[in-house]
Order: C-alpha cells, then sequence, then structure tokens
C-alpha cells in the first residue's frame, strides 16, 4: 500500500471520511515526511509549500473577502515506525475572509518517531478561522508530538481552535499555544484528551486580550488512566477596558495516574475580568451512582461519564 | 404506636421492602437507630422528619452509596438480602434513587440519560410526562445549563422511563416552582399505575397527602406509621425534642 493510501486509511481514526480527499471542491493537502503527496485548492484559496530535507515549509492564504464553503483538509503523517516530520506553516486569513481548517496528524504504526509543528496564523480584521486537529498516533505510545503556534486575532475576528485525541496512544506530546487578540476579537481554544499507559501530556495555552472587549475562553478536558501524566498550563492576560476571559479546565484521574493545572490570570485594567475555574479528581461520585442507580455498572456508568466529558 | 403498627403489618401481604432493626453510624454519630419499616407493592409510602432526622441517610444506605453501611439489621428487598448487594445489582433488582441535588453530566444528552440502559426506548413519552417538549430538550446536556427544576425533572423523566419496582424520590419538588408541583405529583402517580412503589421523601404536607401511607422518622427511627392525612395531622404545629436534645418540627403546610 502506499504511503498516501496508508493515510487515506487512517483517516477514520480521526472522525474523517477518506472520500473527502476525492471530492474536488474541497481543498487539501497531504504530506508523508516532508512529501507533498497530494494537494488540491479551491477559488480563495493559496497554497504555497515547499519541500526541504529538514522541513515542510509553506503558507496558506485565504484571500480577502473569501470564504471558502467546505473546510480544507491538511493531513500530515508517517507510514514509518521512525522519522521527524517538521512543519513549519504560515496561515493567513486576510480581512474579512472565512475559513474552516481540518488537520489530521496521523502516525499509525510509529515507535519512535517526532511530529513538529510550528505554526504562525493571522486572523485579519472581521475574518473568522475554525482550526480542528484531530491526531492519531497508533497504540505503540512511541510518537513525540510538538505542536507550537502563535495566533493573532485581529480587530473583530474570530478564531475558534478544537484539538482532539481520543482513541490510540498519546505518546509524549508538548502543545504551545499563545493567542493574541485584539479589539472586539474572540478566541476559543478547546483541547480534549484521553491517556493511559506511560502517556505524557503538557498542554500550555497562553491568551492575551489586548484589545478592548476582546473575549476568549480556554477549555480543557483531560482523562488520565493507568500511569499517565499531565501538566495543563492556562494562562489569560487582559490588557483592556471590556476584555473578558474565563479559563476552565477539568482533568479526571483514574487508576495511577497524575494530573496538575496551573491556571494564571493577569488583569492588567480595572475594566477587564478573566475568571477561571479547575477540577483535577476521579470521576465525580454521585454522577457514577447515579448512572448506577439506573442499572449501569461501575466500569459502564465511567465509560459513560468519560465519553461525555470528551465530547 | 408500636402495636397499631404492628397490627396494621399483619393485614398487609409480603412487603416489597421490610427493613428491620437497621443501624447506621456516620463518623461515629448514629443516624438510623433500630429501624424499622414496610412498604408494600404498588404503595406510595411518605416519609417525613425534621432536617438531620435521617431520611437521606435511609435513601443513601438502601440505594448503597459510598460511605453509607449498616451496622446492624436487615433489608429484604422483593426476598433478597439487599445489604448483600452492590448499587448496580441493587438498581437491576428494581430499586432506584432521584437524589435531591441532581448530578450533572457534561456532554451527555437529555436523549441518553433518559434512556439510560435501555437504548431502544423512546425517551419521549417520559419527558412530556414531567412536562417537558422532547423537540426542546432532547438535544440538550444534562449539566450546568439546564435550570434546578428542569434538571429535577428530567432526573424524574429518568426513573420513569426505567419502570423501577420501588423508586426512593429524596425531596423531588426541592427547587420546583408551585405550579409544576402538580407535575410532579403526577409523576408520582404514573409511577404507582406503572406497578411501582415509591418512597416519597418530603417536607410539603400537599405532596405527602398523596401517599398510601405515611411514617415520620426523628432521631433515626420511625415514631409514627399510619394515614398520611393522620401523620401531617398528628405532628402539625408540633415541636418535639429529639433524644439528642434538638427540637424537630415537622411538616410544613
Amino acid at each position: 500500500m502506499s504511503d498516501l493510501e496508508t493515510l487515506r486509511h487512517t483517516l477514520p481514526m480521526v472522525g474523517t471520511e477518506p472520500s473527502i480527499l476525492d471530492d474536488t471542491g474541497i481543498a487539501h493537502v497531504v504530506a508523508h515526511g516532508h512529501r507533498i503527496l497530494s494537494r488540491r485548492t479551491v477559488p480563495g484559496l493559496r497554497v504555497e509549500l515547499e519541500e526541504t530535507p529538514d522541513a515542510l515549509i509553506g503558507q496558506l492564504t485565504v484571500e480577502a473577502g473569501a470564504t471558502i464553503a467546505q473546510p480544507v483538509h491538511l493531513c500530515f503523517g508517517l507510514t514509518d515506525p521512525t522519522g521527524v516530520q517538521q512543519i513549519t506553516i504560515d496561515v493567513q486569513l486576510q480581512e474579512g475572509a472565512q475559513a474552516r481548517i481540518l488537520s489530521h496528524c496521523l502516525f499509525p504504526v510509529a515507535q519512535a518517531a517526532q511530529h513538529r509543528m510550528q505554526a504562525v496564523m493571522t486572523i485579519g480584521p472581521g475574518a473568522s478561522l475554525t482550526y480542528t486537529e484531530g491526531h492519531y498516533h497508533g497504540l505503540h505510545g512511541g510518537m513525540q508530538v510538538l505542536p507550537h503556534a502563535t495566533i493573532t486575532v485581529g480587530q473583530g475576528a474570530r478564531y475558534f481552535s478544537d484539538f482532539s485525541l481520543l482513541s490510540g496512544s498519546v505518546g509524549h506530546l508538548d502543545i504551545d499555544y499563545r493567542v493574541d487578540v485584539e479589539e472586539d476579537g474572540l478566541a476559543e481554544l478547546s483541547a480534549k484528551i484521553l491517556a493511559h499507559k506511560t502517556d505524557r501530556i503538557t498542554l500550555k495555552e497562553a491568551v492575551v486580550l489586548r484589545g478592548e472587549r476582546a473575549r476568549s475562553l480556554i477549555r480543557s478536558r483531560v482523562v488520565l488512566e493507568d500511569e499517565a501524566r499531565a501538566e495543563i498550563t492556562g494562562i489569560t492576560e487582559a490588557h483592556a477596558a471590556g476584555a473578558r476571559g474565563h479559563v476552565d479546565c477539568m482533568e479526571v484521574v483514574q487508576g495511577r495516574a497524575q494530573a496538575s493545572a496551573i491556571p494564571i490570570v493577569k488583569v492588567c485594567h480595572p475594566g477587564a475580568k478573566v475568571t477561571h475555574e479547575a477540577a483535577i479528581g476521579s470521576v465525580d461520585k454521585q454522577a457514577l451512582e447515579t448512572l448506577m442507580a439506573r442499572g449501569l455498572s461501575p466500569e459502564q456508568a465511567v465509560e459513560l461519564i468519560v465519553s461525555g466529558i470528551l465530547r | 404506636m408500636h402495636r397499631h403498627l404492628r397490627s396494621y403489618c399483619l393485614l398487609m401481604p409480603t412487603p416489597l421492602l421490610d427493613i428491620r432493626g437497621l443501624t447506621c453510624e456516620v463518623a461515629h454519630h448514629r443516624i438510623l437507630d433500630r429501624l424499622d419499616l414496610t412498604v408494600q407493592a404498588g404503595e406510595i409510602h411518605a416519609l417525613l422528619g425534621a432536617n438531620g432526622s435521617g431520611k437521606t441517610t435511609l435513601a443513601y444506605l438502601l440505594m448503597g452509596c459510598d460511605g453509607y453501611q449498616a451496622s446492624a439489621g436487615q433489608v429484604l428487598f422483593r426476598g433478597a438480602d439487599l445489604l448483600a448487594l452492590p448499587l448496580h445489582e441493587r438498581a437491576r433488582l428494581g430499586l432506584t434513587l432521584a437524589w435531591q441535588e441532581p448530578a450533572r453530566f457534561e456532554g451527555i444528552t437529555v436523549r441518553e440519560y433518559v434512556s439510560l440502559g435501555h437504548r431502544q426506548q423512546n425517551p419521549e413519552p417520559a419527558l412530556r410526562q414531567v412536562g417537558l417538549d422532547p423537540e426542546r430538550y432532547l438535544a440538550r446536556r444534562v449539566d450546568k445549563g439546564l435550570s434546578g427544576g428542569e434538571r429535577h425533572r428530567i432526573e424524574l423523566a429518568a426513573v420513569l422511563s426505567m419502570k423501577p419496582k420501588l423508586a426512593i424520590l429524596d425531596e423531588p419538588t426541592a427547587g420546583i416552582d408551585m405550579l409544576s408541583i402538580g407535575h410532579i405529583i403526577d409523576i408520582i402517580r404514573a409511577l404507582k399505575r406503572a406497578g411501582g412503589s415509591v418512597l416519597l421523601i418530603t417536607h410539603q404536607e400537599d405532596v405527602a397527602l398523596i401517599a398510601d401511607r405515611a411514617s415520620q422518622l426523628c432521631a433515626g427511627r420511625i415514631i409514627y406509621s399510619g394515614s398520611p392525612r393522620e401523620a401531617v395531622a398528628h405532628f402539625r404545629g408540633r415541636n418535639c425534642v429529639r433524644c439528642d436534645g434538638e427540637i424537630c418540627g415537622y411538616v410544613r403546610p
């Protein structure tokens, strides 16, 4: 099976049908390591990518005022047990542009592989980007994934991100996102991760509300089993009048797993407000007993609660 | 009073729930003290008592909640030794509990919640019975987005849908507006019509009066069992001094 076919067949692990790559109305890029296997663009979207020995480097631009009706699929991965993939990408949504990007990071047989992403995203004034990132790292736990991104949300612009890693092993995951939000801008960052065995997670999301009435929400849901470890840091700084931010972190710990949550809130203007809530612990006892009082076994009850938290 | 209770029980068929000498201590404090109580099949049985009298402890102990264990006594439910069973097996035997403050479930929809354990069943009739429009509620999450009253009704819809042999309802009208209390009363009656029994923990006189029988709990003991009207009338406006010196009031008119 070719690398392209292997990656296509792995797409359902992140909830995507392989047939989207055949649809001429849907833009996509499929890359194995630093090699582009397939690409298609649509009107209003420019994709410039360069293959180099050390990285796949490129720029994705949604032109001013353009609305990309169908999500743009970025499918990155490795089909070998070992290897390194470095993606350096600059995403620009020009003024008033609207797009959804689904980024699929697929490493189905990884045993000692690494995926690094350095992204710079600029969401122009009045533009809107929904960035959904689904990962599958196989079953071996030998994957190291380091997605780092700097995002600027312009005046009146909107940025929604949703990271999920819900099946297979995590391996070692180190997310570091920083978002600057200008006047009347909105940023919502969501992360959902299910980790087990010896998985290690470091999740750091920082939002700086620079402009007046800028708003943000950082929401993370992490479920840890076995001996998994996680450290979640949610930072929100508010620097202008009317800025509003909220950090909502929940970590469910089972077995011998360990978790820590570090919410950091900084308010530099009397008219700004940032709130945070963090909960770490086992599955809520009353919730568990309520489901058992309807006849579910303890295992079924935990599974249902966990699946709800990770939706 | 105890002679009255015994002779009354002699006339009754084998109870669905038969509690004898039940004693329970929580944090070295005796909450239930040699408690005797029976609930018959198809009966709505109101359990009255002041705050701290042991009503909720009895509910949790019967359901098998963590941290509530009997130090003495026996409980037979449908002839089985209830105290020997884990919580979910008690539920599978037909016992369930609706908590006074129902839990919230992130991500779980009302449709899933009301259909728990019997996914083929259509949850819509149960929702309609509790006065909620299925079109508006089925896709909603059983989370913090629901008001207290909505959450209570959804809890009762889930209980209705389960068709239990015995539902323990811990203050089902707490937080419910006056106009909606009639709905809750209808639900309790619907549970009975469906062939079930209800152990109804309440402070509200008008709710207690729908019961077939009522028992008064004081300081961990049943001190009166009989008709709800007599129970309410007997204790209305009175205070008693509990064995621990606290003064307890009874049902709220």
